[in-house]
Order: structure tokens, then sequence, then C-alpha cells
């Protein structure tokens, strides 16, 4: 509890007060498989009716609203299609320095995901970058076992240029 | 729910089933200077109420205006920490972040001489044993813990006294 001068002369008093909601949330099949995926270090995707696959994989399919059950296995590196740039990071954000929210459009995927990329400066960031997934130490089926995303290493395999590299849609 | 093929790496191991996410708000709460007025009396374990010049009716805490007259309460009336339950919830479900083992129970307590209701618990009575028109008084924490924050009420707990005819209270329900 802090005081500051009111008009009176009298203080008035002031205090922190936090309201929280610690929602739990049921996840259904699609999220229950990509969150038991990020657990185990694996990212999944959906395959829609229209052959793009999404990811984070939705349950029905965007165009069809049918049931969507092809899940795919995507790679753990992939491609910034947008972004900007966080410069003040508030208390719950992946990252505690200034970063680039970015979507990210992993290997294999055809959608962007969003999340967070550990770029440094935003002079790193740049729309067709190539990043990968950091992994959190401890991982517990949350999204945040995507700690964040980094810049991929120039020549690294998947990057621009290497004979993996898959920017084509699965 | 839909059959999902996983691949082989996650068909043995424990499904992610939910998962959980809060949402806060982090505000800076400001009393202004009728409630610190309030609270700073609570710190030396004074219940201050201030009267409408208007219509007479005392409420507590303060808020600086009467809602009915639209005006500045202008005298400040100390109350006693005695005061009656005019209505009351027994809560069984327990909750994140909850400070109390359940059952407990949550009261709305009109001060002796209040014309307002005070939310406050009600302990040291089997909670099925509360009731409406309850006499209570206030249980303050120690001394040295007393500060401005309505938390130097710990309860309110029975006086021992008749209870108070509904008619006392009726306006306030």
């Amino acid at each position: 509890m802090t005081s500051s001068q009111g008009q009176s002369g009298q203080e008035v008093l002031s205090a922190p007060l936090v309201v929280e909601y610690p929602f739990r949330r049921t996840l259904g099949p699609a999220q229950s498989a990509f969150f038991t995926g990020l657990r185990e270090g694996v990212v999944l995707g959906m395959r829609g009716s229209d052959g793009r696959v999404h990811c984070p994989p939705p349950e029905y399919d965007p165009v069809t609203s049918e049931d969507l059950t092809e899940l795919v296995e995507l790679g753990t590196a992939g491609m910034v299609t947008t972004w900007t740039w966080e410069p003040s990071p508030r208390p719950s954000q992946p990252l505690d320095r200034p970063f680039g929210w970015a979507l990210v459009r992993l290997d294999g995927a055809d959608t962007g995901m969003l999340h967070a990329v550990d770029a440094g400066s935003r002079d790193r960031m740049a729309t067709g970058m190539r990043v990968r997934v950091r992994w959190a130490g401890e991982r517990s089926g949350t999204m945040a076992d995507i700690a964040c995303f980094e810049p991929e290493p120039p020549g690294s395999p998947g990057s621009p240029g290497s004979p993996q590299s898959s920017q084509e849609p699965a | 729910m839909t059959a999902l093929t996983l691949p082989p790496a996650l068909q043995d191991v424990e499904p992610v089933r939910s998962i959980v996410v809060p949402a806060g708000l982090r505000y800076r709460f400001t009393a202004g200077q009728a409630t610190s007025r309030f609270l700073r009396g609570i710190a030396t374990k004074r219940i201050l109420g201030e009267r409408c010049p208007a219509c007479g009716k005392v409420y507590v805490p303060p808020r600086g205006s009467c809602p009915a007259d639209g005006i500045p309460t202008t005298d400040q009336v100390e109350l006693p920490h005695q005061g009656t339950v005019t209505t009351f919830c027994v809560v069984n479900l327990q909750f994140y972040g909850q400070a109390m083992e359940v059952p407990y129970v949550c009261a709305t307590v009109l001060i002796d001489g209040a014309d307002i209701g005070l939310f406050g618990l009600v302990q040291e009575i089997p909670f099925d044993q509360v009731r409406m028109g309850l006499r209570v008084e206030a249980v303050w924490v120690e001394d040295d813990q007393l500060a401005p924050t309505f938390e130097s009420v710990r309860w309110w707990r029975p006086t021992g006294e008749p209870d108070a005819p509904y008619d006392s209270y009726r306006e306030h329900v």
C-alpha cells in the first residue's frame, strides 16, 4: 500500500490489485494430439480436405467443416511469413527481452503458427527468414513447450539453398 | 470424439487432455480520499462510516458521496464493532486461490448504525447454524498485524445475543 497527496492534503491510498481466472480448458482430439506432441518434442499438423496442412491442427475442416483425422508430423524449423516487433515485453509473454511476434510456417505445413522469435534485435527479423524451434527445458504439454523460435544458422538443413529445403506446400 | 491415428512415438504416452490458460488483470487500485480515511481507521481498529447530510444514511466503507442524493458525505461516524447478518452464503466448492477450508460462510453484515451491509466471513460457529439475523462482532487480527486493509478484520463471530428481528434489517436485504 502506497500513498500520494490528495486534493485535500490527505494522502490517498493505493495498492496492487490482481484479478485472475485460472481457466482449465479441455482440448478435444486434435489439440490433445498437438499438445501431447509438443510435450514429446514433436510438432503435428492436420491435413484438410483440400490437401493443405494446418498447424496448429484444427479439429474441423476450415472449408467443409467435416471432422479432420489425418495428423501430419512436421519439421521443427520453418519460415516467418509475417511478423511484428515487441519492444517491451510484458510479464506473461514468452520472452523477457524484446522479441519478434511471427507467424511461422513450419516445414511441411501450409499455415502459420503464432509464436515468439528470439531474434535479439528488430534488424534481424525479416519476412522469409528461417527459424527453428527452441524447446523448453521442461515440457508439460503447453504452448510454452516451444520456448520460442530462433533464427536458423545459415547453411542449416532446410535453410534456403540447402538440398532439404521444403518451401512448397505439402 | 473423432478417432485420430497418432504417430507411433505418441501412441503409448499419456495424452494431454487439458491445459490451464490463466487470464489475469493486474491493476493498481487507488482507494480515493473517503475510502482512504476508512482504511486508515481500520489500521487503528476503528470502523469509520460517513453520513449523507440530506438523507442521513451512513455508508461504510464510504465512497465520499451519497449514491441516492449525489452529494458529498460530510460527517464521519465511528461505528461499533457489532452487527447483524442480513444474508449469507455457504461456500462448498474449493477454488484456486482460496484461503479458507470449505465449507465456510460469507455474509453481509449490517453494522449497528450503518445503512449498508459489509461483506465478511462468519466463523466460530458451525456453518449450518449461520442464519439471517445472527448477531455478530468483528474479530480483528493481532494489533501488530493491523494494516489499512479489509484483512485486518479476520472474520465475524456470534455475540451470543438473541437474533435481531427481521424488521430491524428488512430494508437492507
